[in-house]
């Protein structure tokens, strides 16, 4: 496959940048301009682009395949169940899961977040109760279990993180008490880009009898998970964040605990008998899939799958890694520009702050110049607070992206500096 | 006009030193205006005497555009009526959300904000003080960017 050799020496692409360019054909969007220059798109952490293998598979989907699921006997209702389950196979594969009805398909990390809130939290979870979540959540992480907390009268415990955006999994450990009942945790911020030690933390939640529930939205795009490996006992990301289409995402859950669990949303295909005086729900996975799902990106997510394997994780993540030591080392060269967050076990992901310049200006000069980046709060006010700041820019990067770009945002930066500087 | 000009020198000058900046001992009014979108808050002061505008201060975290405005903003306002205020504020308004240029040469040197126009998710930046000082003179306490629905629906628009 010509991706997976672009990826695979990524020292001799840096020499011929052959490997590069046909990854980069790969995804139409990447030639587009913006005014006179060409996109640099470094939001990749918000939302990623599509490789043109993915565009084909929805296309053949909707030209040949479409009908709805699980529902009739006839030819495309056949062939659109098959296919909507093989993806899910593919999903069970790409994480590793003991079985495939452990992979429930959602409309997205939030949705996923919100099912185990309502499917877990509000069958297991009482007054008095604790939850643990950290200080580097988004607030989809956030706000779901502050609804239960108010409903219930439990108590939200927030594991701090230091300044280099680390958590402090010593304080973490010391917030364990007997009433502690359920644990969130991000695999990796999407602000700042850290990687949380997960498996020792979840380690840590089950010698305490408590299960965890990890937010892997920036995790899953860029290295390799394994569930059984991490014995979480819920995993969640968006098909959108790694080349797939936006509307779908996983929630994966352990088996023993998705049966233990009330339904989220009641309707067609998550029961199996329904009378007014009766209704019996459906087995896992069908029980928390609801309704007709967003087939076609379902499918289309199976074959984002496909494409990310075909290159390969650990070879997207070596690449990575390299994109953030190259562009850490120039940003943290540039006078007036600060990382936020800038510790050593990071995704390709990178805050900054600029010296008298606010984010939204840096935002909009970057732009002028065809670079996408994002200025904000990230979706994680409380990071924002931790680090007092309102707003930071933020480059995240993905596999398609070149060190080329990477100057070109440093030439962007200064150009921003000069701007300020008249 | 070219984007980049709209950080131009008098937007930079502003930006760097902005005119009436800080806050009144005992203010008449006072409000605080919010864009929940970028972080951007102002906090807005006024000394209202016989229907004058006799006193205004701001402060707050803000962008380029955001604090220009509210620097000019106060400048233009101060001296006036609050029913003069009230009509810049929708002169002002009308700029950026409806492009009327017809009578911009009486916006005097609040003009040179006209090219956050071409800006459409900065639109707001510029607008917020305006709202604050509309909440403030209207004896709400808060403003937010939230509320201005043609000002999102531009920048609905236009994406
Ligand atoms: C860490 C993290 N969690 C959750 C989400 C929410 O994902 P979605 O909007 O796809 O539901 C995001 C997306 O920005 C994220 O970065």
């Amino acid at each position: 496959m010509k991706m997976a050799d672009a990826l695979l020496t990524p020292a001799a692409r840096q020499t011929t940048a052959l490997g590069m360019e046909q990854l980069r054909a790969d995804f139409p969007i990447l030639d587009i301009k913006v005014g006179d220059n060409p996109l640099v798109y470094l939001d990749n952490a918000a939302s990623s682009q599509m490789p043109q293998a993915v565009i084909d598979r929805l296309v053949r989907y909707q030209k040949t395949q479409h009908a709805n699921i699980h529902r009739a006997v006839h030819h495309l209702s056949d062939l659109a169940t098959q296919e909507y389950e093989s993806a899910r196979r593919k999903l069970q594969r790409f994480i590793g899961a003991h079985e495939d009805r452990e992979v429930i398909f959602t409309s997205g990390t939030t949705d996923s977040i919100n099912l185990v809130m309502h499917g877990y939290g509000r069958k297991f979870i009482e007054s008095g109760d604790e939850i643990i979540l950290t200080a580097l959540e988004h607030h989809s992480n956030i706000v779901p279990w502050q609804m239960l907390a108010e409903e219930k009268g439990a108590h939200i415990r927030v594991v701090p993180i230091n300044d280099a955006g680390e958590l402090l999994v010593d304080e973490y450990e010391k917030l364990f008490n007997p009433r502690t009942r359920f644990v969130g945790l991000s695999h990796v911020s999407n602000a700042l880009g850290s990687i949380n030690p997960v498996k020792r933390m979840i380690a840590t939640a089950h010698q305490h009898g408590v299960p965890v529930l990890i937010d892997g939205a920036q995790a899953a795009p860029h290295m390799k998970i394994d569930v059984q490996d991490l014995d979480c006992d819920f995993y969640a990301f968006s098909a959108h964040k790694m080349c797939g289409p936006t509307g779908v995402g996983i929630l994966y859950g352990k088996a023993r605990l998705l049966e233990s669990m009330q339904p989220f949303k009641g309707g067609g295909d998550m029961i199996t008998s329904v009378s007014f005086e009766k209704t019996t729900y459906n087995e896992i996975p069908y029980k928390f899939e609801a309704g007709t799902p967003p087939i076609a990106a379902v499918i289309g997510f199976g074959a984002a799958i496909d494409y990310l394997e075909q290159i390969g994780l650990d070879a997207i993540a070596a690449y990575e890694h390299e994109l953030l030591v190259y562009a850490s080392e120039r940003i943290r060269q540039i006078p007036g520009v600060k990382i936020v967050g800038d510790c050593p076990d990071k995704v390709a992901v990178i805050s900054f702050v600029m010296d008298g310049i606010h984010p939204h200006d840096v935002g909009t000069l970057l732009n002028q110049d065809g670079i996408a980046v994002r200025t904000g709060h990230h979706c994680a006010q409380p990071i924002m607070q931790r680090f007092r700041v309102a707003a930071t820019s933020r480059a995240s990067f993905s596999f398609y992206n070149t060190k080329k770009e990477i100057d070109a945002l440093v030439e962007g930066i200064r150009s921003v500096q000069k701007v300020f500087a008249q | 006009m070219s984007q980049k000009s709209i950080y131009q020198e008098v937007i930079l000058d502003h930006n760097r030193k902005p005119r009436n900046y800080g806050s009144l001992h005992s203010p008449t009014h006072h409000a605080t205006g919010h864009n929940p979108l970028c972080g951007d808050r102002i906090d807005l002061d006024i000394n209202m005497i016989n229907g004058h505008i006799e006193e205004i201060a701001f402060q707050g975290e803000s962008c380029a555009i955001c604090k220009a405005s509210s620097s000019m903003m106060t400048n233009a306002v101060k001296g006036k009526t609050s029913q003069e205020a009230e009509s810049l504020i929708q002169e002002f308004r009308e700029m950026l959300v409806n492009g009327e240029e017809k009578d911009l040469d009486h916006l005097g040197r609040l003009k040179v904000l006209a090219g956050v126009r071409d800006l459409p998710t900065r639109v707001k930046c510029a607008i917020l003080p305006w709202h604050t000082l509309h909440a403030a003179m209207n004896s709400a306490d808060s403003a937010t960017t939230e509320a201005d629905n043609h000002a999102n629906e531009l920048v609905a628009n236009t994406h």
